[in-house]
């Protein structure tokens, strides 16, 4: 795993990559474009800056300047001692920041992607998830997990779970996932300032991706609220959830499906947990349709919870049955033409759509 | 005799302590003795070290410190006592870890250090939480889950914190402690507090992995941790022999030094805290094993008397118990009398009667606690019963 990145950023080191400072630098009249590397960058150098308690921890996220360059200067610019390189210990590594975070320091770990968080799981749930709670607010955990999640390209089964139905079914964690370079700084600023354990789920694959950024979105103090989804997109016929880079095929769909005269409304969640009920709710009672999407497994996932919230919540408005699309229900597959199979692909998506949207019966049936 | 004055003197004002609010902590801390003369005494055994210096056997003491150490260790002794009938009452539910027989260890640390030190420990830990400053009412409202808890009821026995007083618990995963010990330590020589943190943990945890991890980090960035291994010789049932291929704990930290203490002698366990405390500040971590045993079994589902003989457990008790050595030290040094001794224990016997009862009067949570500190800041958010269209909230 480590020989791929790191031959990933060999390729990577040969381009010039923009230092953090630069992002604030223009000011055209123009949307200016940022990656949401630079984005998670710029986020991270701005909340070490406003506060001293705010520090670093992971594997080469120092000296190597991140596995994926998303701390790349921060080493530099903050010291060793606010920056902290460290073994491949993911146990102890974790408990440590969490043992910060109680004393009131305010880590940010990385995991070098979300895979390798299972070997410190326990300290995410029983010693920062529960402390809160189990000590009648006594220990607050203001602790922030970050790093890569779900499906890269070709890294196989080990290295491409997504782990957003895990962490959000646990009361005491809030848990993220941005999808463009306004959702990684806002998200992630609030993250870090945020008093309780945030896991915040990046995607590797998007990370080069950019996206325009208004003036606000660049001002050091701009931060989006933790909990509330965002209409990407809107739309009155049927609504399209997703988070992280699904997002980013719901709006091709969305644009595809316009063509067939289907208009849809597309949900960025934002926020796995808290998951912003009301915002889906009230979509699919103006739309009538739900097609779910993640990357991650089908069973117990995301998309089961949205489906079963509207259910609860907006049964009579519902005119089709909820459609969920998922990762396939296997391992990932290396082979090229395998792993297509085991990822949703925007065909998918259109498919669903269409099936909620012919298998309406018209209101004048019921009657 | 000077003592024997202020005894007497105090017996007068002692019943109207007695009518005071038992939740005042100064109950438990009340002058025994103000003579500070210092006297000297041997610890039991000699130290054994790895890779660093022993401290001297000789401990400065005096009979004020001698005679508090007697009352905390007479009363953590009651306290534990009292739990086990609680618990056979079926008062106290779930899980209950007592500590009698280790008390040396709570109270011998507690001598070295300052609160601004943590302590972090799993989940044998009511007498370290009343060694840190925590209350007896507090230690039996949370055992029975009522709101004068410590956690409020929500915690249970393996909960205990007192985050002013720089204990943190109180955790119920074995060996989890350790990092999250470390992770404290970083956090106070990142805010250059010029203190310490004392990690607890037991033969049964000494031999998870991320202790080793933690102890690698810990090393490689001179933590100020300490890891004390609280060796009672019996993980759950399994016996020390059967669980590691090396018992030597102290040894274990291979790079990092290490002391064996006689866990049993209060004053040996000062003496080691006090040296453990000035080396983790200027080297980084090291390891105090504290040879030290608990009479009642792991829990209060286990009788303790399948894995180990009742011999060994008499034993020890006539040989080595805690109390009963700072008891013999005070007599032969004429710092008190045997009655004296007993009056204390008499006022302890009353104290813990007085918070139990203080406890049993004390109401459950109410119902909307359910829902508060899951988060320590919930936006709002609605959180739901098991009947989700029955019962919901918002976190507040």
């Amino acid at each position: 795993m480590l020989a791929i990145a790191r031959q990933r950023m060999l390729g990577q080191s040969f381009k010039k990559i923009l230092p953090a400072v630069s992002v604030l630098r223009s000011y055209s009249s123009a949307a200016k474009q940022i990656t949401v590397r630079e984005a998670l960058n710029s986020a991270l150098d701005e909340e070490m800056s406003a506060d001293p308690k705010v520090f670093l921890m992971g594997e080469e996220v120092g000296e190597y300047q991140g596995a994926y360059k998303i701390t790349k200067g921060l080493l530099e610019k903050y010291g060793p001692e606010r920056v902290l390189d460290t073994p491949i210990t993911e146990a102890g590594f974790t408990g440590i920041g969490v043992g910060a975070a109680y004393y009131g320091l305010k880590p940010v770990v990385e995991f070098m992607t979300f895979n390798f968080s299972m070997q410190a799981i326990d300290h995410i749930i029983n010693s920062a998830a529960k402390s809160n709670y189990m000590s009648a607010g006594q220990i607050s955990v203001p602790i922030v997990f970050r790093g890569p999640n779900g499906a890269a390209a070709g890294v196989g089964a080990q290295h491409s779970q997504c782990y957003a139905a895990w962490y959000a079914s646990c009361p005491g964690l809030k848990v993220l996932s941005p999808y463009n370079s306004e959702d990684a700084r806002g998200l992630l600023k609030a993250a870090i300032r945020d008093p309780d354990p945030v896991v915040f789920l990046e995607n590797e694959l998007l990370y080069g991706e950019s996206f325009p950024v208004s003036d606000e979105v660049l001002d050091s103090s701009f931060c989006l609220p933790i909990g509330k989804a965002k209409i990407e997109r809107e739309g009155k016929d049927a609504t399209i959830t997703a988070f992280s880079k699904m997002v980013g095929y719901a709006l091709k769909v969305s644009e595809m499906l316009e063509k067939d005269g289907i208009y849809a409304e597309v949900i960025n969640l934002r926020s796995i947990r808290p998951l912003d009920r009301a915002t889906i709710n009230a979509s699919v009672r103006k739309t009538n349709r739900l097609i779910t999407v993640e990357e991650g497994f089908p069973q117990h996932g995301v998309g089961a919870e949205i489906c079963a919230s509207v259910v609860e919540e907006s049964f009579s408005y519902l005119d089709a049955p909820v459609e969920r699309i998922a990762g396939a229900d296997v391992p990932m597959p290396y082979a090229a033409n395998l792993e297509r199979m085991a990822v949703p692909q925007v065909e998918d998506i259109v498919r669903a759509a269409k099936r909620a949207c012919y298998r309406s019966v018209p209101l004048a049936a019921t009657a | 005799m000077a003592l024997s004055r202020l005894a007497s003197s105090s017996s007068s004002s002692r019943s109207a302590d007695l009518l005071k609010p038992l939740c005042s902590a100064i109950s438990l801390r009340r002058p025994i003795s103000t003579d500070t003369t210092p006297i000297t005494v041997e610890t039991s055994v000699p130290f054994t070290s790895h890779q660093c210096d022993t401290p001297s056997r000789s401990v400065q003491t005096n009979a004020k410190e001698l005679l508090t150490f007697f009352r905390d260790m007479a009363l953590m002794r009651r306290m534990e006592i009292a739990a086990d009938s609680l618990y056979k009452a079926k008062l106290i539910r779930g899980f209950c870890h007592l500590y009698d027989g280790q008390e040396a260890v709570a109270v011998g640390m507690e001598a070295s250090i300052t609160k601004k030190d943590c302590i972090i420990a799993a989940y044998r830990d009511h007498c370290t939480f009343v060694a840190r400053g925590g209350t007896l009412l507090e230690v039996f409202a949370e055992l029975m889950g009522r709101q004068a808890g410590c956690s409020r009821g929500k915690g249970g026995s393996m909960h205990f914190y007192k985050k002013d007083s720089n204990f943190y618990g109180g955790h119920g995963i074995v060996g989890a402690q350790v990092p999250l010990g470390c992770g404290l330590a970083f956090a106070q020589k990142y805010s250059k507090d010029e203190a310490v943190t004392f990690a607890l943990y037991g033969d049964g945890a000494a031999n998870q992995g991320q202790l080793f991890e933690a102890l690698n980090i810990s090393a490689l960035w001179d933590l100020p941790a300490i890891l004390v291994c609280e060796n009672n010789h019996y993980g759950m049932g399994t016996a020390e022999w059967r669980a590691a291929k090396s018992p030597a704990y102290y040894k274990r930290g291979d790079y990092a030094p290490g002391l064996k203490v006689d866990g049993m002698d209060a004053l040996a366990v000062k003496q080691a805290c006090t040296f453990a405390k000035e080396h983790a500040l200027k080297n980084g971590p090291i390891i105090l094993e504290m040879d030290t045993y608990r009479y009642h079994g792991h829990s209060m589902s286990d009788p303790g008397s399948t894995y180990r003989t009742r011999d060994e457990i008499t034993g020890v008790r006539q040989e080595r118990d805690p109390v009963e050595r700072i008891r013999k030290l005070i007599l032969s040094h004429d710092l008190a009398t045997e009655k004296e001794l007993k009056d204390i224990e008499k006022e302890i016997r009353k104290e813990v009667d007085d918070a139990i009862a203080q406890a049993k009067e004390n109401p459950l949570p109410e119902s909307s606690e359910l829902f508060t500190n899951v988060y320590a800041k919930g936006l709002g958010v609605e959180s739901f019963g098991a009947d989700r269209k029955e019962v919901r909230a918002v976190l507040p």
